[in-house]
């Protein structure tokens, strides 16, 4: 049983391939992401962007705001927890929650262990880095994967270094031999099972979404040529100038990604982007939670 | 024998793999310039039905691609496919490629926790595996239509001449009756 809901699980993530998640924070910000082509809505109290500059602590978002939100749409809806915060988790899968986000953004409850994602039916979406982190969060039940990226900032370079260490490590692992597979299982501390996948099947087991300061059109399709299958947006479309058309933009570029013609036509006139902020300007690194 | 993917959205990889198992030749459909020269079927997968419906608008494929389906293409539309498909549905006011005389109910079975797998009888193949992922159902079927699944008593796949349609995914498990059944129909048109 716990294994058909696994496999069902990861079915729904490959439904949502090609697609582009939003963040949003109100009923009417989730209707315009429907109306321009969300695939799904992740549902939080701030976006990053307002997380970071606030400052603080920060949870898992008030369950009555997240039902105001699956009210407002028909497309999957998704929320955060905090990495290791299980009971919060217990909530969002009491209140039906499509996907759990254990998510870097939200100040982590757990220093040491994640959640035991096997315990629950809902399916769980976690961030990695690098394929370490990712058959990690899968061995514990994570049923899709993202990049982590540096939310919040409008800066894709995270996202981009993620994407590349990811794919990278995939094609080292097809290509190794059974002895070195052994070797390179306990290296990276995953699972022999997990890392045999990755050398026969050339990529992970579940869906591998980009996340972390897409901001444009040119973000996404970057992502997409990059080997994402799907993209997150965060802070990029309702701190822009003008969402809706934005968001639009960007569910067009993820499934153009590859046609610069069109590409160029969508970036065209979207106002004004999110203000980024760099790198070496931002004092919190969220991609350090949970390793 | 050439058979298109709408590739908008959703779970089309899972089909090319499929169908390239059973030895037919596939491309992906993203834009216009795509369906230019003839092809012999269409397959619409999985996916969301809101995102795909207003792309093909807004891609400018929707009259083509529903022309070409009246003209007897023949098509293969699963979950989300069978909902652009529908001439109906019950509760959205929305419809997209509206050519198949069948009344659909959207994310009938609830949210992610309502997704469930089962066995059930599909036409005269026998019992194959099903997975109903966030899945609609058919509620109501006109003239011409041959249901041809059932299950926990609901309409889940059906037939109208050139169109074919299932609520479950036959993309995502192993096996390939469904899409057999749909290569048949193309060499039979």
């Amino acid at each position: 049983m716990k294994n058909e809901r696994f496999e069902l699980n990861k079915n729904l993530a490959q439904m949502l391939k090609g697609g582009v998640i939003m963040d949003v924070t109100t009923p009417e910000q989730a209707k315009i992401a429907e109306a321009a082509g969300a695939c799904a809505v992740m549902a939080l109290e701030r976006i990053p962007a307002d997380i970071r500059a606030a400052g603080g602590v920060s949870r898992m978002s008030d369950p009555k705001m997240i039902k105001g939100i699956q009210n407002a749409v028909t497309i999957p809806v998704m929320a955060k927890c905090r990495i290791g915060h299980f009971a919060e988790a217990q909530i969002l899968q009491a209140i039906e929650i499509d996907y759990i986000d254990e998510s870097e953004v939200l100040s982590p409850a757990d220093d040491k262990y994640h959640i035991d994602k096997t315990a629950f039916r809902v399916p769980f979406v976690c961030g990695a880095r690098d394929l370490g982190e990712a058959l990690r969060r899968i061995n514990e039940g994570a049923a899709m994967i993202r990049t982590k990226g540096e939310p919040g900032t409008g800066d894709v370079v995270q996202a981009v270094r993620h994407m590349r260490i990811m794919q990278s490590e995939i094609r080292r692992f097809g290509s190794m031999s059974a002895d070195e597979l052994y070797e390179a299982a306990k290296e990276l501390a995953v699972p022999y099972d997990l890392a045999v996948y990755v050398h026969e099947n050339k990529k992970l087991p579940v869906v591998n979404f980009a996340a972390g300061g897409v901001a444009t059109p040119a973000d996404a399709a970057l992502m997409m040529q990059l080997g994402a299958e799907g993209v997150f947006v965060g802070s990029g479309i309702f701190k822009s100038g003008d969402p809706e058309k934005r968001a639009a933009a960007i569910v067009k570029a993820v499934t153009n990604y590859e046609d610069a013609d069109m590409l160029a036509e969508l970036s065209e006139d979207l106002g004004e982007a999110m203000v980024g902020i760099n790198e070496h300007e931002i004092e919190l690194i969220m991609e350090e939670r949970g390793k | 024998m050439k058979i298109g993917i709408l590739a908008l959205q959703g779970a089309f990889a899972e089909h090319e793999k499929m169908l390239g198992g059973l030895g037919a030749e596939t491309f992906e459909i993203r834009q216009k310039r795509d369906i230019e020269t003839a092809f012999d079927g269409l397959i619409i997968p999985g996916g969301e039905s809101t995102v795909q419906g207003k792309l093909l608008a807004e891609l400018g494929l929707t009259d083509r691609i529903r022309s070409l389906i009246k003209s007897g293409l023949p098509v293969f539309g699963t979950c989300a496919g069978l909902l652009l498909l529908a001439k109906r549905i019950e509760n959205d006011e929305h419809v997209y490629l509206g050519t198949m005389d069948i009344t659909a109910v959207r994310n009938a079975y609830g949210r992610q926790l309502g997704s469930f797998s089962a066995v059930g009888r599909f036409g005269d193949l026998g019992e194959i595996p099903m997975t109903f992922i966030r899945a609609p159902y058919i509620s109501g079927v006109g003239d011409g239509v041959e249901i041809l699944s059932e299950v926990e008593g609901r309409i889940a796949a059906a037939r109208q001449s050139n169109m074919l349609v299932t609520a479950f995914h036959p993309e995502l498990n192993g096996s390939k009756a469904v899409h057999s059944m749909f290569l048949d129909m193309i060499k039979a048109s």
